[in-house]
């Protein structure tokens, strides 16, 4: 809702300097202009101040972008690639503590509903503001450990070495069209390395928000797991609603060494106009174990299909997913499990919900690579279909080239029943009452393993989608 | 003046097919009625037409709450002025806790004008009293955590209506088959638990093959239900003659309804 761009500052072809209002007053110092080619994409990396091997990362990902054709499966994707937005500044410095946060942002995650009790965990919280984390501060403790916490930017410049040896590894540009935008435009996202042995015993948590309008949010992280280390990286987000069409393309990149354990969970929901493509992928190393959990909610278009490649023996790798897929939304949304070495386990569970018209898919792929002999793989996907106007769709694709391994796949696609219905009404339950409790009793398999404030905050979600009062 | 419920000339139908063919019977608070009859002869159709099943239409009669007619209320408005059905098959809700379940519902029936959103009981308040009642059943406090239904043993389901039956303190109450599923001891403790519920501040209309349930339970009236009619009421001695001897009496004294019965069987047996 740009409601008031003054020209007093310079306004260049380039990129526009100026002030724009959506419930808050937002300062932005910095936005690139509308559009993507190279003179925008050097641009980023110029305001960033970024190495060479960056700028050259990010320009050879342009041209890849520019070769490579939209997917051809999936949703309907209508983006107009040059009306978008792929990079704007909000403030210029980054706050380092709670009293450094402008007071409008703070205005900011007051309108998000941020709980209190979450708010005391602001000071392990790194909250993302448009395309930049504004605010982050490290606990003590973490640093003490040796645990890096940052944005990703902030990692480019401070632990540039370390970064470089990961980044784009395990998602290269050329994996996928939307993987190649993000690697030229990226901005901001989350860097975290957790050294040997460490435990971090409480979730690293972030928020963010996308909130201007036909901005493009790209963010990039990166989390490196070292030997037996664990962590539990949690990240939260709510989009306000617009009429015009806005791309969220992030790519997140985990590798978990020898030993180690990571989670990741993410609740996401996005305002209705929303194009969500995300590409998640993990590498999960000698009996390391890897988790997504992964709650998508809103959005007009969701893809996104959490991987685990197993890549040596008694490697773990589990996904959870929980898609909501309400009025003129639809949720593509999977896992993808690689079995690349022997004695290694998967599990997928994925839960979706279509209501008023929405569409969920579930999409999945189980590979297992000649050689992963005694791979072990289960795929459960339930889905709940509310009324007629709704639809649910199934596409597992299962590849096998070992012989001694065990594969399970169940699928069920259920309605809410009459009996149900009937039975909780009975008892005193209003029907929205019973329905709300109903689907909420259908994905609670997946809210018991959030963190306690995520959980109240999906049962509260969900709540909201079945009142029909989100979007 | 005591709580009447009146059933008026009540015709039934489901998916198109008359099940109830016209049935009178008044129940007041405090009473204990028995509904016997053979398989098919309509007595679950009868509870779920009280409770308002959508399945279960009502083409032709009433059911008079005090006299008032309650054929269009929704089931939850019925649940909310008293009235309860107690399942002969209970449905399973999967990850829905039986306590977060049980507050919900005891909190709307308890404040009938409560609105969607509004504050649930105490939770203090609610656990003490789930705490105690299901300790007067015999329940392990773990039941409270589990999913509604949801793997229970038949033994279980009936045990959590009879809990439902104990929180939610109805006027009305219709056991369909409680007492079905259960070994003797079983079937004693569910009979002690709903004397113990307080058989004289509802009226109970008990759906049984067995007469265990009424022997602890003794009825002051006894319907026998065939072919979608009740085709004769007595006392407690009703209710022995026909465990003793079954139905053939009934079905030779009223062949018309025998032949409906019969019908009725056919049409379940084919489908």
């Amino acid at each position: 809702m740009a409601t008031e761009v003054t020209s007093d500052q310079n306004a260049g072809p380039v990129g526009e300097i100026n002030k724009y209002d959506f419930h808050t007053e937002t300062q932005a110092v910095f936005r690139a202009r509308k559009g993507l080619d190279r003179e925008v994409v050097e641009q980023i990396s110029e305001m960033k101040g970024e190495p060479d091997w960056m700028r050259e990362f990010r320009l050879k990902a342009l041209e890849i972008f520019e070769s490579k054709p939209m997917p051809k499966w999936g949703g309907k994707i209508d983006i107009d690639f040059q009306d978008i937005y792929y990079y704007l500044k909000p403030t210029e410095k980054q706050g380092h503590s709670w009293d450094e946060v402008p007071q409008e942002i703070k205005e900011t995650f007051d309108k998000l509903g941020i709980p209190e009790a979450e708010r005391k965990f602001l000071a392990g919280v790194k909250a993302q503001f448009e395309s930049e984390v504004i605010y982050g501060s490290l606990k003590e403790e973490l640093g003490e450990k040796g645990v890096i916490f940052t944005d990703t930017d902030t990692a480019v410049r401070e632990h540039g070495d370390l970064l470089r040896e990961y980044f784009g590894t395990i998602i290269p540009p050329s994996d996928n069209k939307f993987a190649a935008l993000n690697s030229a435009v990226w901005s901001g996202g989350s860097f975290i390395y957790v050294p040997p042995g460490v435990h971090i015993d409480f979730p690293l948590q972030a928020y963010f928000r996308i909130n201007a309008e036909r901005m493009g949010q790209f963010e990039r992280t990166l989390i490196i797991v070292d030997e037996g280390a664990s962590v539990h990286y949690v990240e939260g987000c709510t989009a306000p609603m617009y009429s015009t069409e806005s791309l969220h393309s992030a790519v997140v990149e985990i590798i978990c060494k020898a030993g180690s354990r990571c989670r990741y969970t993410t609740i996401q929901n996005w305002a209705n106009n929303i194009y969500n493509l995300v590409t998640k992928r993990a590498v999960a190393y000698r009996d390391a174990t890897m988790e997504w959990v992964d709650g998508n909610l809103g959005s007009r278009l969701t893809m996104k299909y959490p991987a685990v490649y197993m890549m040596e023996p008694g490697a773990r790798g589990e996904i959870l997913s929980i898609a909501f897929a309400g009025a003129g939304q639809h949720q593509d949304a999977g896992a993808k499990l690689v079995h690349c070495a022997p004695h290694t386990t998967g599990q997928i569970t994925s839960k979706s919900i279509s209501k008023d018209g929405g569409r969920s898919s579930y999409r999945g792929l189980v590979r297992v690579e000649r050689g992963a002999h005694h791979a072990k793989c289960n795929v459960v996907c339930d889905a709940l279909i509310l009324d007629p106007h709704s639809r649910s769709d199934t596409y597992p694709y299962i590849e096998v080239a070992e012989q001694d391994v065990a594969i399970g796949h169940e699928a069920s696609v259920s309605r809410i029943g009459e009996e149900q219905m009937f039975y909780l009404t009975s008892r005193g339950l209003t029907e929205s009452e019973a329905s709300t409790m109903i689907v909420n009793g259908f994905i609670e398999p997946l809210v018991r393993e959030l963190p306690m404030e995520y959980a109240v905050e999906m049962n509260r979600l969900i709540q909201l989608q079945m009142e029909g009062s989100v979007g | 003046m005591t709580d009447t419920l009146t059933i008026r000339n009540l015709h039934v139908s489901v998916e198109d097919k008359p099940i109830l063919h016209g049935v009178d019977l008044e129940i007041r608070r405090g009473e204990t009625h028995a509904l016997m009859g053979p398989n098919g002869s309509g007595k679950s159709t009868l509870g779920l037409a009280i409770m308002g099943h959508p399945k279960y239409v009502v083409t032709e009669g009433e059911i008079l709450l005090n006299g008032e007619n309650i054929v269009e209320w929704s089931p939850d408005e019925r649940a909310r002025r008293g009235l309860f059905y107690a399942f002969q098959r209970p449905i399973a809700i999967p990850g829905v806790k039986m306590a977060d379940f049980l507050r919900h519902a005891v909190t709307n029936v308890r404040h009938p004008e409560r609105r969607e959103g509004e504050e649930l009981l105490p939770m203090r308040e609610f656990r003490k009293e789930l705490k105690e009642k299901m300790g007067q059943l015999h329940m392990d406090l773990e039941f409270a955590r589990r999913y509604v239904n949801d793997g229970f043993s038949g033994g279980e389901m009936k045990r959590a209506e009879i809990l439902q039956l104990a929180m939610l303190q109805p006027k009305f109450a219709v056991l369909d088959e409680t007492d079905s599923g259960l070994d003797a001891d079983a079937v004693r403790l569910a009979s002690e638990s709903i004397a113990r519920i307080g058989r004289q501040k509802m009226g109970l209309l008990i759906i049984t093959h067995h007469d265990k349930l009424l022997e602890h339970n003794p009825p002051q009236f006894t319907h026998v239900m065939l072919g979608g009619r009740i085709v004769e009421t007595g006392g407690p001695e009703l209710a022995i003659e026909l465990h003793r001897h079954g139905y053939g009496r009934i079905r030779e004294k009223y062949p018309e309804a025998d032949a409906e019965n019969r019908a009725m069987q056919q049409v379940e047996a084919g489908a």
